[in-house]
């Protein structure tokens, strides 16, 4: 974890629980509620999207629900003592919203087997948390085949924040479709180890542009690497969230995760008495990954095989990891026609063929 | 010039770039610690500034008046704390702490009208032909004002501290108030001037984050830039000098190893990651004990609160 967010974000988490949890509910007993974001809600991207499902939940149930949040969390011992003051301040359902929540919402979970928790994008369940997750890869398909389609230098510059399962595969998404309509192209990536950096992110993104790269995609929340894409004249994609404002150039479309009917669905649940602990991993199908307007900066016939490929991920007629595909050593993964299950996707440690980087181990 | 695929010229303009936040910061705070106040409110000064100056500058669309409100607005924040910890004689840890809550908050409650708007750009300075020397050009000659004024900074501050009458006045707060107080010298105005001087760099700094780095407006978008300067005065062991080659080899360290995951180098990124922490560290931990000749480098009053009845 990166210490400089971690020296500022233990004492900010202090001032956001106080303020948070202040909110005490006044109506009739609702359904305490309780969100824990690794971001600011102001990021434009990952936290902002999730607080906008919980704004999504508040207006769906009204005085039947209280909601409250905590941003800027680092992941961490501090999620763990956000996590247990929630519990205790009678929360019954918790959201988690990031990987390296982990170990500390399972740690918390066992401690109030009364409160039900829900972690985003992590693999780890029990009687009393669920866990979801986006197929966020189906959104770099899209992204790699625009990418491929539109780099003139044949380099694609990806923006990483953690090497975990859910951002490799959406390198290897991205990398896969983009070696089908070029096959020359090559991916250069940077691993930011923040979620949130924006200075950062930045100077990733210029250290990536100076490379020659002229296509940059991005695994971090903030907006900083499409400023920077917009100054250097090349294009870039919306993460997590839409991003409109850097459109129609450098942001030519985007990957926005909906979390909205999610949450109500699972806050339903809570209030019907039929919550169950169980995974989701929802997609372009279910509509929790949606694909941002495609700009006019994309040609026509690359915009069109873009939605074809929405269209084709959407019906469950096409995966975007099906063989032949090698990893990157080599060896065989997938053979041909042969779709990856969703147990090894989970787990996604390796690149695959043709991919150059080094893989941090 | 290129070494291992790597640009070196190119590299060293951005290493300037990327060190000047910490810098001016750093450079503040070095003159607020040297009056004997620690002010650990860096952070919130910075993200103050940052604030102060976007909204200033698209505004007024005048990058230079976005500086000025940053400045303002950093300093502002310093008095804050000035008032609290001088006159009403609270601590200064918790004061400080307390500080950069309230800026980050304040801040984006602020910035919430400001995410998405794309500042006015701040122009590079022309060198006419200076500009278009080979490798002294690109690395020296074609920067924006606020890279100079920095550098210039460092300079003032240094023939400050060291050759004005005043600064050993400054100097002579921050090591020993009661001596100071009684030679005639008024040690809380002292201080509260160095902590505006720091907060003024401070925000600044932050400012240079919000229109030139990144540029635009991000909730909590200093992501502990602020503490990094703070451990860059202590490092450097109070000497302006050596606040700079800090500075500079922080930002160096961070924007190289940047690089040199994008050229693909098999070098583990983790230890990739934490090097500009760690050479940091160790580099000016050598320099500083080098040199020590047993004399304590913290100045002696260092976050002692002052009274004068005693």
């Amino acid at each position: 974890m990166n210490r400089r967010r971690f020296l500022t974000t233990t004492t900010m988490t202090a001032t956001a629980m106080s303020l948070g949890l202040g909110k005490a509910a006044w109506a009739a007993d609702p359904l305490k509620v309780a969100f824990m974001y690794v971001g600011p809600v102001g990021d434009m991207g990952w936290s902002f999207q999730h607080d906008q499902a919980r704004l999504a939940v508040d207006a769906a149930f009204g005085e039947k629900v209280a909601t409250s949040y905590v941003e800027n969390v680092p992941e961490g011992p501090d999620a763990e003592r956000v996590l247990t003051q929630m519990a205790l301040a009678g929360n019954k359902l918790i959201f988690a919203t990031s990987f390296g929540f982990m170990d500390a919402v399972m740690n918390v979970a066992a401690k109030f087997p009364d409160v039900r928790f829900e972690h985003a994008t992590g693999y780890k369940r029990a009687d009393n948390v669920a866990t979801y997750d986006a197929r966020f890869y189906e959104g770099r398909a899209v992204q790699g085949t625009i990418a491929g389609s539109m780099t003139k230098t044949n380099k694609i510059g990806y923006i990483g924040s953690f090497p975990i399962p859910e951002v490799v595969q959406g390198i290897n998404a991205a990398f896969i479709h983009a070696r089908k309509v070029n096959p020359n192209v090559e991916m250069k990536v940077v691993w930011a180890y923040s979620w949130f950096d924006p200075a950062k992110e930045a100077d990733a993104a210029t250290a990536l542009i100076a490379e020659g790269v002229d296509v940059l995609m991005q695994h971090t929340d903030s907006t900083a690497p499409q400023a920077k894409a917009k100054d250097a004249g090349i294009i870039s994609f919306g993460q997590a969230s839409d991003m409109a404002s850097f459109g129609p150039t450098p942001r030519v479309s985007s990957t926005i995760d909906n979390w909205a009917p999610y949450y109500v669905e699972r806050v339903k649940a809570m209030l019907d008495g039929t919550w169950t602990s169980q995974g989701t991993w929802g997609g372009i199908g279910t509509g929790m990954v949606e694909i941002g307007v495609i700009t006019d900066a994309v040609p026509a016939d690359v915009k069109a095989e873009a939605e074809a490929l929405i269209a084709s991920i959407g019906a469950g007629t096409y995966h975007p990891f099906t063989g032949p595909l090698n990893k990157q050593d080599g060896s065989a993964w997938l053979a041909e026609g042969e779709v990856a299950d969703d147990g090894v996707l989970s787990g996604m440690n390796f690149f695959v063929e043709g991919i150059t980087a080094q893989m941090p181990q | 010039m290129t070494l291992g695929g790597i640009d070196l010229v190119a590299l060293a303009a951005m290493l300037m770039v990327a060190s000047t936040p910490i810098l001016l910061a750093a450079i503040g705070e070095l003159i607020a610690e040297k009056a004997g106040v620690l002010n650990l409110g860096v952070e919130g000064m910075m993200i103050m500034g940052a604030i102060g100056a976007f909204a200033g500058a698209v505004i007024t669309g005048s990058p230079a008046a976005g500086f000025a409100f940053g400045a303002l607005a950093g300093a502002g924040m310093a008095l804050i704390f000035g008032f609290l910890t001088q006159v009403l004689l609270s601590n200064q840890v918790a004061t400080g702490l307390a500080l950069t809550l309230f800026g980050l908050g304040l801040s984006a409650l602020f910035g919430k009208g400001f995410e998405g708007v794309r500042p006015p750009a701040t122009e590079k300075l022309d060198f006419g032909a200076l500009a278009d020397l080979p490798v002294l050009g690109p690395v020296l000659f074609r920067h924006d004002w606020v890279v100079y004024f920095s550098l210039a900074m460092v300079v003032a501050v240094w023939l400050f501290l060291h050759f004005s009458r005043s600064g050993l006045i400054l100097r002579a707060v921050g090591e020993n108030h009661e001596a100071a107080h009684a030679l005639g010298y008024r040690v809380v105005a002292v201080r509260m001037a160095a902590l505006a001087f720091g907060g003024a760099l401070a925000g600044m700094g932050g400012a240079y984050l919000s229109l030139v780095r990144v540029p635009q407006w991000t909730e909590g978008m200093t992501a502990g830039a602020g503490w990094i300067a703070l451990a860059i005065v202590v490092f450097a062991s109070w000497r302006v000098e050596r606040v700079l080659l800090g500075a500079y080899l922080f930002g160096g360290v961070t924007v190289l190893q940047l690089r040199l995951q994008a050229a693909g180098y098999a070098i583990p990124v983790q230890l990739l990651s934490m090097a500009p922490y760690v050479i940091t560290i160790i580099v000016l931990v050598i320099i500083s004990a080098r040199h020590r000749h047993g004399a304590q480098a913290a100045p002696a009053a260092l976050g002692k609160t002052f009274h004068a009845s005693r």
